[in-house]
């Protein structure tokens, strides 16, 4: 069993939880970057900032995973970036 | 073939010999790189050198022959997708399978028997109506059966499962096939490695130099080498070769996770999936089940495997046939599949004028492997995209022209 942390509701069963993808540096807002935003997502050999939903919660986090290693860096709700 | 190999069996003192051939020191300069050596490079480096006579060429493989996906897959083979442009591209693919072992006197195991994939549900049904009309419009075999005739296409299935699984009726595509996946790739090596194409195994691009939009120098850890014309295919990494030749791929990595049973005596005669249970079997001709289904949950760059995966393809091959509850697993693995956001590969032109993408393979590239070599090799050598392959062109995400194949390939390879 694999383990995410969920801000709120502390260390849970990672099938507790849905994945919702990368957190994209391109902005859907602009449409220069509309395109980027909707198709070239984020795909690194290494961190990638994604993010998560706690389902019985509805909780909506960020959490920062390696890759290639599948390790779980840091979880944190969205407006709550630990410094 | 069948004389060849009873010359083979009769002789007393058979010489043994390596069909792929070792692998030379690099030259300065090729007419064409290939870079990856799994299935479509190799398949392409045939097409070139047999069809083309471009036979200055090398095939740049980081690990070993076609070590990657193509080695990993579950070997399914058919054409029943969704739109047009796909099902036209993928029955040319089934059409050159069926006579790849003679055209190639390698025997690849070729096994038509039909794919059976079963509805749960009137909504997979009412999609699988749209899929058969679809398929026969374009000339594929395939139609919507109904319960009694999946329970004659496959006895030994349970149809008493009930609850939300139940069996409904199907969709049979007596087109859909499997083959030996380490034959097709050997295969076509054999016969590149014939017209003098270079097979370098163990040789990782790392680099490249561009002046302006043309690439000219390929930096290898074995050397730098110049190339006239490249055609990347390197499976689960092409969204990384794509970022070192300076340009990005909407794509990204998911595992995709299979399992082989211990060798059973034939009862699965079709190719059997469930899009409910997001699995599906297939019974090899050594008689081992192969196991597959959807693919892992999150983005994740590395073959390992997971409890998690294993069980739910357990489960859902018991629903399916719970008397293979005693049956021992014998091996089970993973691969990085190469996802688009469409589920319909990249073929054709990149950013750059002599380097050519057979990318996005994702989940569905095996039986796509002699259709898009033959392709990628027309294009190489006419510097011309051919018709059938224009749908698949990358700057389709930029003119929002997207051909969605998700429904026809969930757990269904
Ligand atoms: C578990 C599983 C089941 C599947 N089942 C099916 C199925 O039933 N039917 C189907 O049609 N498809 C299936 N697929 C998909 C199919 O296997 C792939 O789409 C197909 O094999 C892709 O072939 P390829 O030659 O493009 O890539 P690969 O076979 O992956 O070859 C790419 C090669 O490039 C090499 N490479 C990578 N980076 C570099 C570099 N920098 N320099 C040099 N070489 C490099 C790799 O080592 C690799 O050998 C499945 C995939 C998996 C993982």
């Amino acid at each position: 069993m694999k383990i995410l942390t969920c801000p709120v509701n502390g260390p849970r069963n990672i099938t507790e939880f849905q994945y919702l993808g990368p957190v994209r540096a391109a902005d859907a807002d602009i449409p220069d970057q509309l395109v980027e935003s909707l198709f070239y997502a984020e795909n690194p050999l290494g961190v990638l900032k994604e993010w998560w939903r706690h389902t019985p919660s509805n909780t909506i986090l960020i959490a920062e995973r390696h890759t290639v290693s599948d390790q779980i860096i840091a979880t944190y709700l969205p407006n709550r970036k630990p410094a | 073939m069948p004389f060849s190999l009873l010359k083979y069996g009769l002789r007393s003192r058979h010489v043994p010999y390596g069909d792929i051939p070792k692998t030379p020191d690099l030259k300065r300069a090729y007419d064409v790189v290939i870079i990856g050596g799994g299935g479509h490079g190799l398949a392409a480096a045939y097409y070139l050198s047999n069809v083309h006579g471009i036979t200055n060429v090398a095939v740049l493989e980081k690990g070993y022959l076609a070590g990657g996906n193509t080695a990993r897959n579950t070997t399914t083979i058919r054409s029943n997708y969704m739109t047009p442009e796909s099902v036209s591209f993928y029955k040319e693919g089934v059409k050159l399978y069926e006579t790849m072992s003679q055209d190639l006197g390698f025997n690849i195991m070729f096994s038509q028997r039909g794919q059976l994939t079963l509805a749960h549900s009137e909504a997979t049904l009412r999609s699988f109506h749209l899929r058969a009309e679809m398929g026969k419009y374009m000339g594929t075999k395939i139609e919507v059966v109904d319960v009694q005739t999946v329970r004659d296409l496959c006895p030994d299935l349970n149809l008493d499962i009930g609850g939300q699984h139940e069996i409904l009726g199907g969709l049979w595509h007596a087109d859909g096939a499997t083959a030996r996946h380490d034959a097709v790739a050997w295969g076509y090596a054999k016969h590149a490695a014939a017209r003098g194409v270079e097979i370098h195994q163990r040789t990782e691009v790392l680099g490249f130099e561009k002046v302006g939009d043309r690439v000219t120098e390929i930096r290898t850890n074995r050397g730098t080498i110049a190339a006239g014309q490249v055609l990347q295919a390197v499976g689960g990494l092409n969204g990384q070769v794509a970022e070192l030749a300076g340009f990005k791929l909407p794509i990204r990595c998911f595992p995709l996770q299979a399992m082989v049973t211990q060798p059973l005596k034939p009862f699965l005669n079709t190719l059997v999936s469930s899009a409910n249970l997001h699995t599906y079997l297939v019974q090899s001709s050594r008689g081992e089940i192969v196991i597959g289904g959807g693919s892992d949950p999150y983005q994740l760059a590395s073959t390992r495997s997971t409890l998690d995966q294993k069980e739910h393809l357990a489960e859902g091959a018991l629903h399916l046939f719970p008397f293979l509850h005693k049956v021992k697993l014998l091996r089970q693995w993973a691969g990085i599949t190469d996802m688009t956001p469409d589920y319909s590969p990249i073929m054709g032109a990149s950013p750059l004028t002599n380097y050519w993408l057979d990318c996005g393979w994702g989940t569905w590239g095996f039986k796509a492997t002699p259709v898009a070599g033959k392709r990628m090799a027309e294009t190489i050598a006419t510097g011309r995209v051919p018709d059938i392959l224009k749908p698949f062109d990358m700057r389709r995400f930029d003119n929002f022209a997207l051909l969605n194949e998700m429904g026809a390939t969930a757990a269904s390879h």
